[in-house]
């Protein structure tokens, strides 16, 4: 036992949604095929993007690396196939915007030959820091769906003391199964992930915390267990309740406590890892392989074959439709990530990327709502997991309240999709507060553009006010200079002595003087 | 393959204001059939003034605002507010005091303040307190209760009544109404009777059935039962009705303890008047009520102590038209102060005030 108690807890709210996710776990992950051209975009994380290391007609191999990350809060690419670089441009990649962004177009050998590998047979055997600087350098992102730098949430600071690890197998969104499908399939290498960043954060057990409707997940993972004999590595079954995969909210429901709003978990002694994500760290340590690939389920009512499967990053979004059967003809909605979070993406022609677990395309047809005007029943607050006023919220938001909006705690809303989704009026909730985050973040950035501006142009001021004196300094004493001159002179010419002959000026006349006696002796000399 | 794009969440979205309106309007009819049979057409006959005055008023005023028609007329508002209106109206009212009523509840309280979602008092109470403060004497045209000394109307008698102001020969006001249970006791207590001799008073005693008024007890125990169905599944917040009877229980039975002579039993105010109505579906309105859960408590308790208020010392037999639009007043005030505690934060920090300063936009 690595728990006190068996007791589970519950987060605020919350709903019972059709997990929808069997029609993706019938068969086992399948490995996408090898595609011709791989389009890595350089920033898949939440960060700074990395610095380009290769040029169009280099050829590389598989697990080179593309883009490395100069910045803390950043991460590494690598190729994930061998191949030769064709295109580095600016190129449609996924993300809500919609906008292009720089990637690396790899043309494929077919080889996929790899670059030398440096396994690490023993973690224990370096430093937490050192371990640290390889999941870095293996450009390893949190695969839940955030995709944030691994490497800094494992490094929570010399005074953060992690008691407990909570690896989050919950997938608690309708259709996504790519998680219960790792847990099946790779069982050992997670427990093995698991143990690595236990040792790396000196946490003193951990808990695999896994919702009650996979029950074979749960199962595969007490064998691996059990086979290894480990102590204190604990799979925990929750109830099936959406978003109890959210960071927080998984907290609560494991251990009573609540992340602070404005902290981490770290300040409260724990720390979240998603299960992929530990997967991804035993192949970057014990194989020595960097993310290059991950598992994304292809599944929705408008896809032939819904499925999982094992997916090199840079892999275009098509041929994965492709190879799970194509579309349905009423295929109307294809969309990144779940039902509940996930976004909309305006074409399949972009890549996969690590944060990238589920491809759902939906045959609802599209029809804008009868959105009809809030009738404050307060369903929406009873179903909020971060325990908010989301009618009040939508009140403030809409009138461009952005300051009373910020005190009913607009940023600790998780955009879940809770209250949108029970709303009888059927208002968009969290599109409109999608829409105050932004404006508020869009003036926080005016306002300290303007305060610099303001600071620039006071500097300025203050400078040429400080440069007009000094020249009306000059010119006074210039001035001052001259009137005293004339006063001098009008005092000589009233007692009539004569000025003093300065002897320069007198040297000079002398030497003139000379020579003028010379040119006319010369002259005196040729008229002779 | 091309695609359009569309927020999160993806999931078709089964809630509707419309099935809402409707399903509150389902779970009013059983107490309206025992209405109906207690109290005769006249019941049924507002019902239908209410709701046709109701539906044009609606549909002149979305016209006039420029507000598309068929969503709204087809929301079951306006039907909604109509049928609680022409419940808390005496069975023989005259027509115009119906339609007054009603278009004042629909023009004014509801689409002047900006229509659905936008007004702030409950539209049937401020019909309702229009109609009692102009009307008084018409709206003491109740009927008594299927009691054997009362003559009953047939359907063309109280259509005749209600459109024609006109007696049937031989009656009088006095044979086909009279005060109701509310009524009687407060005006017998003024009179200095005390409860147990008006309840067993020969002309009154009729009046009093098992726990409550007779005929009143059954259409407040149906509506109680209705009502408590669609707190159960969730359509009505059973905060709002416990508060009212919880406050009504603990005062009603604290003063008829203190002096069991002169304050009328704690059931007696539950199945008497409209107080399951009330609590159910009129305070439950969700536009004008609180909205936070501790507010909604605060909110009920509040209409039941101003109920037993008027009740017991104020001038009219029944206060919840009154009550409740108190407490629609009350509501921001609830909703600012009751705020729950977000995750991850220790305690309710009440919002700043943000003065508008005058050089500001």
């Amino acid at each position: 036992m690595t728990r006190t108690s068996d007791q589970l807890w519950h987060f605020h709210g919350g709903l019972k949604l059709d997990s929808n996710k069997a029609m993706s776990t019938a068969s086992p992950i399948i490995k996408a095929k090898l595609p011709a051209r791989l389009v890595i975009p350089v920033q898949q994380h939440i960060g700074k993007a990395g610095q380009v290391l290769v040029k169009v007609g280099d050829r590389v191999l598989k697990g080179q690396v593309l883009a490395e990350c100069n910045e803390y809060v950043s991460a590494p690419v690598h190729a994930p196939s061998s191949g030769r670089i064709v295109v580095i441009d600016e190129l449609p990649a996924p993300h809500p915007s919609g906008l292009n962004t720089l990637c690396i177009v790899i043309e494929t050998d077919g080889e996929d030959k790899w670059v030398e590998r440096q396994p690490t047979q023993q973690p224990t055997s370096k430093s937490p820091a050192e371990l640290r600087q390889l999941i870095r350098n293996a450009g390893i992102v949190g695969l839940g769906g955030a995709a944030f730098p691994t490497a800094v949430k494992t490094n929570p600071g010399p005074q953060a003391h992690i008691e407990t690890l909570i690896i989050n197998g919950a997938e608690c969104e309708p259709y996504i199964s790519c998680d219960d499908m790792l847990m099946r399939e790779f069982a050992e290498e997670l427990i093995s992930g698991c143990a690595i960043i236990q040792y790396m954060v000196s946490a003193s057990h951990c808990l695999i915390a896994i919702e009650d409707n996979k029950p074979e997940a749960i199962a595969a993972l007490e064998v691996a267990i059990k086979a290894q004999a480990l102590q204190n590595i604990e799979v925990v079954s929750i109830p099936t309740l959406y978003p109890s995969g959210g960071e927080k909210q998984l907290i609560k429901i494991l251990t009573h406590k609540e992340v602070p709003s404005d902290g981490l978990p770290s300040e409260i002694g724990l720390l979240v890892q998603n299960v992929g994500t530990a997967v991804a760290v035993h192949n970057a340590i014990i194989l020595g392989e960097p993310l290059i690939s991950r598992i994304v389920t292809v599944t929705g009512e408008g896809v032939m074959q819904p499925q999982n499967m094992q997916v090199l990053m840079g892999t275009l979004m098509s041929e994965l439709i492709e190879q799970s059967g194509g579309y349905h003809d009423d295929a109307s909605k294809l969309i990144m990530g779940g039902p509940m979070m996930g976004f909309t993406l305006q074409s399949d022609n972009l890549p996969v990327i690590k944060g990238c677990n589920c491809l759902l395309v939906e045959n609802t047809p599209l029809q804008t709502p009868a959105t009809m005007p809030c009738i404050r029943c307060g369903v929406c607050a009873t179903v909020c997991p971060a325990q908010l006023l989301p009618q009040q919220l939508y009140w403030m938001a809409s009138s461009k309240n952005f300051d009373l909006v910020q005190d009913y705690h607009l940023f600790d809303c998780i955009e879940c999709g809770c209250c949108a989704q029970v709303c009888p009026s059927q208002i968009p909730l969290v599109q409109y507060y999608r829409f105050a985050k932004t404006e508020i973040w869009n003036q926080e950035r005016d306002r300290i553009k303007s305060d610099h501006a303001r600071v620039r142009h006071d500097f300025r001021q203050a400078r040429i006010d400080r440069e007009q004196k000094e020249r009306a300094e000059k010119l006074r004493k210039k001035k001052e200079l001259l009137e005293k001159k004339k006063l001098a002179e009008a005092a000589e010419k009233e007692t009539g002595n004569a000025p003093e002959v300065d002897p320069k000026k007198a040297a000079i006349e002398a030497a003139m003087k000379r020579v003028r006696e010379k040119k006319a002796a010369q002259q005196a000399a040729s008229d002779e | 393959m091309q695609f359009k794009t569309a927020s999160s969440p993806h999931i078709a979205q089964q809630n509707s204001v419309q099935s809402l309106m409707f399903k509150v309007l389902l779970a009013m009819v059983p107490g309206t059939i025992a209405m109906i049979v207690f109290f005769g057409w006249g019941v049924l006959i507002n019902i239908i003034i209410a709701s046709v005055a109701a539906l044009c008023a609606e549909a002149l005023m979305l016209w006039l605002r420029k507000r598309p028609i068929k969503p709204f007329i087809t929301d079951g508002s306006a039907l909604l507010t109509a049928a609680l209106l022409a419940l808390a109206l005496p069975q023989l009212a005259p027509w115009w005091l119906t339609v007054i009523g009603t278009l004042f509840a629909i023009v004014v309280a509801k689409h002047l303040y900006g229509g659905l979602g936008f007004n702030p008092f409950n539209p049937a109470m401020v019909g309702y307190v229009v109609v009692i403060i102009s009307f008084p004497k018409e709206m003491t045209q109740w009927v008594p209760p299927l009691l054997d000394t009362y003559t009953q109307l047939t359907f063309n008698e109280t259509l005749n009544i209600i459109f024609g102001g006109h007696l049937p020969p031989t009656y009088t006001w006095d044979a086909i109404t009279m005060a109701t249970p509310l009524d009687t006791v407060k005006t017998q207590l003024g009179l200095e009777l005390s409860i147990h001799e008006i309840e067993t008073h020969k002309k009154y005693a009729p009046m009093f059935g098992f726990i409550g008024g007779f005929g009143w007890e059954w259409v407040n125990g149906l509506f109680l039962a209705t009502g408590l169905y669609l707190a159960i599944k969730g359509i009505i917040d059973w905060r709002i009705p416990a508060g009212i009877i919880v406050a009504l229980l603990v005062l009603s039975n604290t003063f008829a303890l203190y002096d069991y002579a002169s304050f009328t039993p704690p059931t007696f105010h539950l199945f008497s008047g409209g107080i399951m109505l009330a609590a159910f579906f009129i305070a439950t309105d969700p536009i004008t009520a609180a909205t936070t859960t501790k507010g909604r408590w605060l909110y009920g308790m509040g209409i039941g102590i101003f109920i037993f208020i008027i009740r017991t010392w104020g001038s009219y037999p029944d206060g919840i038209a009154f009550a409740v639009l108190l407490m629609n007043m009350a509501a921001p005030l609830l909703d600012y102060y009751t705020m729950p505690r977000a995750f991850g934060h220790r305690w309710t920090e009440f919002p700043h005030h943000h003065k508008v300063e005058d050089d500001e936009e």
